[in-house]
């Protein structure tokens, strides 16, 4: 009973959090919103006997991925988000889409409800580390290092967008902004002496 | 049945157990602060505070009562909703990991029927951790590194030029430096072949040659360098390195948010010691206690689950803590800042390579050994 009011507690918490995030036009308002969806949901992985997605959800979402979002936001310094006109046609797939997300949700509620009742045993380990870690690594290895190598070619991408100049290119830039500088400098040096 | 919470106890001991941690690790904080100004006087040659109590012991006391009296002060362009936020961000993220501290070994042999109101009926043992969860580890490292929003935040909503500086070093250091301390961690727990902090004490437990200090001694020190930089302490203070930044993320706080911040980075520390000690040092086990119980034929008060064992476990346990508090304070006496290129670069150019050659050296070492 404790379980189900925990349950809807959290479940509550992370559907405002959600709203929230939408709703409001300051990003880093959205982005709390999210971290607060984040932390809601762990706390619902904890009730579903699962500590370990709980913990790491918590470590990476919340306090790696998150960060960085509120790091470039402050970095940036970014204004609300003004209304685009342009995009008016974002609304109607974005209407389609959630009606789809809907349907769905509302089939596995269906699917759920009618599937056998089982108890579960309080023992079981199927959320614990040891067979989280074991499966990962036996049953599923492949889809394992599929996600490692998607991984890895995207943090290579990020590293190419940065490195676009490459490095000679880079140093050429900033000669010419040094030369410019002097040249101001001894233009400025000339008026001075007059 | 290794936590308080699990025990047949009814709510009201819980109750009564997490207010004893609450307030225990609070005292250990105020004092730490104390601790810390007569350690820099000493450094210093100075005194210190000596005029609250005798040796200035009350300070801590007087100290609380100025923050709650003075004046609090909130500019008039920060953002109010995030401005208040952020000190109770930072002082929860700080406080929470306290619920999975292993203080000492469980006590099984008294008989609890004593206890009025049938408060003690059907309990065998007292756990000394209010719950032991299965990912104690991650849990504490996740709880920790949402501590960065507090700082952040205080930053950001501050909207001052120093607190955003701030706040942007702090969130850039933060990020850096868990990584290696999450590779760091990841030795003793391979060791240990357990993320329970119960159970990586209970794999060091034998005698003092099984603390994993001495197989994984890379593994500590790169703990200890990342411990730094996530408390936010000298050498890596930069995001309130007070000659450039007048007081970085928390400029703009005053009275009692000040205090929670500060409260927060001593809270922090608190933490830090706890994790070395149980994941180094063997927690709350000291070693040959029960030889020299045998030894001075008091063996029936000293072994395993008597309550004098537990008391002199704990002990113990916040020896080890304060040893690592004074190491602290020690090297804030004695080194300068860091600059910040030189931060990142010792972070991520060194630090975290170490860490991950240590956590690969591990790897294969436990594998083919079978330790």
């Amino acid at each position: 009973m404790a379980t189900n009011a925990l349950f809807f507690l959290f479940a509550g918490l992370a559907i405002a959090s959600a709203i929230s995030m939408v709703y409001h036009k300051n990003p880093l308002y959205s982005a709390i919103s999210l971290v607060g969806v984040f932390i809601a949901l762990s706390c619902v992985y904890i009730t579903l006997a699962a500590p370990f997605i709980a913990a790491v959800q918590v470590l990476i979402y919340a306090g790696a991925i998150m960060v960085l979002v509120v790091f470039v936001i402050m970095l940036l310094n970014l204004d609300d988000d003004q209304p685009l006109n342009r995009l008016k046609y974002l609304y109607i797939v974005g209407a389609g889409l959630g009606l789809v997300l809907l349907v769905q949700t509302l089939f596995v509620f269906y699917a759920v409800l009618r599937a056998p009742k089982q108890a579960v045993a309080t023992n079981e380990t199927v959320g614990k580390t040891l067979s989280i870690g074991a499966n990962m690594y036996t049953m599923y290895l492949l889809p394992v290092e599929i996600v490692g190598v998607l991984l890895l070619m995207a943090i290579i991408g990020a590293v190419i967008l940065v490195r676009r100049l490459s490095q000679p290119e880079l140093e050429n830039v900033v000669d010419d902004e040094l030369t410019r500088r002097d040249e101001e400098d001894d233009i400025g040096d000339f008026r001075i002496s007059i | 049945m290794e936590s308080v919470a699990q025990t047949a106890f009814p709510w009201v001991v819980w109750l009564v157990a997490v207010s004893l941690a609450f307030g225990g690790v609070l005292m250990v904080v105020a004092y730490t602060v104390l601790a810390e100004r007569k350690v820099l006087g000493w450094i210093q040659g100075r005194i210190g505070p000596n005029r609250v109590g005798p040796w200035g012991m009350l300070q801590p006391f007087a100290d609380l009562l100025k923050f709650i009296f003075k004046e609090d002060l909130v500019p008039d362009k920060s953002t109010k909703f995030v401005y208040y936020l952020a000190p109770v961000v930072a002082l929860t993220c700080a406080l929470m990991p306290m619920v999975v501290y292993p203080f000492g070994p469980a006590i099984t042999t008294i008989d609890w029927t004593f206890l009025p109101w049938h408060l003690g009926d059907g309990v065998t043992t007292l756990p000394l951790t209010i719950s032991r969860i299965d990912v104690g580890v991650l849990f504490v490292l996740g709880i920790t590194s949402v501590g960065v929003y507090g700082i952040a935040l205080a930053g950001w909503s501050s909207n001052s030029k120093y607190s955003l500086m701030g706040g942007l070093r702090s969130s850039a250091q933060m990020i850096s430096y868990e990584l290696a301390m999450g590779a760091a961690v990841l030795g003793p727990v391979l060791l240990a072949g357990t993320l329970d902090l119960g159970g990586i004490i209970r794999a060091q437990q034998q005698s003092m040659f099984r603390w994993f200090i001495i197989p994984q001694f890379i593994a500590f020190v790169v703990f200890l360098i990342s411990a730094f930089a996530e408390t936010n302490r000298v050498p890596f203070d930069l995001p309130e390195a007070e000659t450039e930044l007048v007081a970085g993320f928390h400029t703009e706080y005053s009275a009692l948010k000040f205090a929670l911040f500060f409260m927060a980075e001593y809270v922090n520390m608190f933490t830090v010691s706890v994790m070395c000690t149980v994941l180094f040092l063997g927690g709350w086990y000291v070693p040959g206690l029960e030889a020299i119980g045998r030894w001075l034929g008091i063996s029936a008060y000293l072994h395993e689950g008597t309550i004098t064992y537990a008391i002199v476990s704990h002990v113990g346990f916040l020896v080890k803590i304060c040893a690592f508090l004074f190491f602290y304070i020690w090297v804030r006496g004695t080194l300068p800042r860091f600059r910040f290129d030189q931060l990142m670069n010792f972070g991520w150019k060194f630090l975290l390579p170490v860490a991950l050659l240590n956590v690969f050296v591990t790897i294969v070492v436990v594998y083919f050994l079978n330790v």
